[in-house]
């Protein structure tokens, strides 16, 4: 399967085969007016097969998301059909208003103007706790 | 401009250092009576609460402060529907010091990024209460003279029990100190708390006996299965009473063991152990209302 290459924009790169979707959906790149590709289960020689997503725009992505679902991912800008930067992305220390408290006694969930503000407490086994009743993001 | 929202946030030194006023206030109150002259205390109490709110009262009155504030949600604005973030601010307006006891989890924290004065967490949902544990930490040091090598147990709901939560975070802090937990199944210490401890080499003991765990303790620290923790009516009337201490079960108990209760209790502790001289959870609601002097004076940077 053949996709256009990109002149100016953003190559999101090695996510987990089956994250793509999730990813796609929580950066709302279905709002965006430029083309945007999201390849399926791309044969990979490093994971067997990913999902890659190709954003024909030079946009400001929010990394955190990007970390939080799958810190493997790598994001390469494209400029001018050149790949000038490759980055990778790191577990991010604070998400905010990326996932929601789901505990009924936090104050987040009744006072809903709240920014939903996770951190990072176990990097090692990537826990995240809200940051008003240190509830576990699940 | 400093708040209290958790135990955690408060140095050993700084704990060190509000014992020591506090056994000072207790030595000398008279010195302290005009301390916080023309300053004043909001107590805004989003769950009724009597102990707490009439012991932070108590504590303003006697620096020689004055006290506002509300006894229930119904009878302020949050009944309108205001936010947390929006009395904060207003309060900031009136008051020199907030004292907050809110349901919802996080409502303190949240007081304490929008107010332009200090917030103290009286008791935040089945969170926090660091006041609550000053309390108690007062009491121990009182009893026992410090706080390294304790056997301490703690006893009934470790679930929702933010007493129990907060006083854990207070004492893994010193050397040597030992847990037993003693609950009924359905309301153990969350798996969180218990994995960090466990990291921390810390030695817990999980027992749903109490009798059994009685002998090895210096520390008995009894909790109220709390029924507004509850979603479900018929879980909390199956597990109320899964602890009642009697002078029958304190036999086996050592000599100078202190048992310490946050109160109100239901009937976990039977009154016949009130006069037992190791009961000390009257001294415990006392100590309670000097180390709220000792905050309120730290807080708001009074020498």
């Amino acid at each position: 399967m053949t996709i256009d290459e990109i002149k100016n924009g953003i190559v999101i790169d090695h996510i987990t085969a089956g994250l793509g979707i999730k990813i796609y959906t929580l950066l709302k790149l279905d709002h965006l007016e430029c083309s945007v590709a999201l390849i399926k289960n791309a044969p990979s020689r490093k994971m067997g097969k990913k999902d890659i997503i190709k954003i024909d725009a030079d946009i400001e992505l929010n990394t955190d998301i990007l970390g939080y679902i799958d810190p493997d991912i790598t994001v390469n800008i494209i400029k001018n059909g050149k790949n000038i930067e490759k980055k990778r992305i790191e577990l991010p220390e604070k998400l905010t208003n990326v996932i929601t408290c789901k505990n009924p006694r936090c104050i987040s969930t009744t006072e809903q103007e709240l920014p939903q503000i996770f951190k990072l407490t176990d990097k090692e086994n990537r826990v995240y706790r809200c940051l008003y009743c240190e509830a576990d993001a699940k | 401009m400093r708040s209290l929202i958790d135990i955690a946030e408060l140095s050993l030194e700084e704990i060190d250092s509000l014992l020591a006023t506090a056994n000072d206030i207790i030595d000398n109150p008279q010195k302290y009576s005009e301390k916080c002259k023309g300053k004043k205390l909001a107590t805004l109490f989003f769950e009724p609460s009597t102990r707490t709110r009439l012991s932070f009262e108590a504590a303003m009155y006697e620096l020689g402060g004055n006290v506002l504030g509300f006894s229930e949600a119904q009878s302020s604005s949050a009944a309108k529907g205001e936010s947390v973030a929006d009395t904060a601010k207003t309060v900031s307006c009136y008051a020199d010091i907030i004292a907050m006891r809110h349901p919802k989890e996080g409502a303190p924290l949240v007081a304490s990024m929008n107010a332009s004065i200090p917030v103290i967490n009286a008791g935040d949902g089945g969170h926090n209460h660091p006041t609550q544990t000053l309390a108690d930490l007062l009491t121990i040091k009182r009893e026992k003279g410090g706080f390294d090598n304790l056997t301490v147990g703690l006893c009934g709901d470790l679930k929702f029990g933010r007493t129990v939560h907060s006083l854990i975070n207070a004492l893994r802090r010193y050397n040597n100190v030992k847990f037993v937990l003693i609950s009924p199944n359905e309301l153990k210490l969350p798996d969180y708390l218990k994995e960090s401890l466990k990291k921390d080499n810390f030695e817990i003991l999980e027992t749903t006996d109490l009798e059994a765990a009685m002998p090895n303790l210096d520390i008995l620290y009894m909790t109220r299965v709390q029924r507004e923790r509850f979603f479900n009516e018929e879980e909390y009337l199956r597990l109320k009473d899964s602890y009642i201490l009697t002078p029958e079960k304190l036999k086996n108990a050592k000599s100078d063991l202190s048992i310490l209760h946050p109160l109100p209790r239901v009937n976990e502790i039977s009154v016949g152990v009130d006069n037992d001289p190791r009961a000390c959870y009257f001294k415990q609601v006392l100590n309670g209302k000097y180390m709220r002097m000792a905050l309120i004076l730290m807080l708001l940077g009074v020498e």
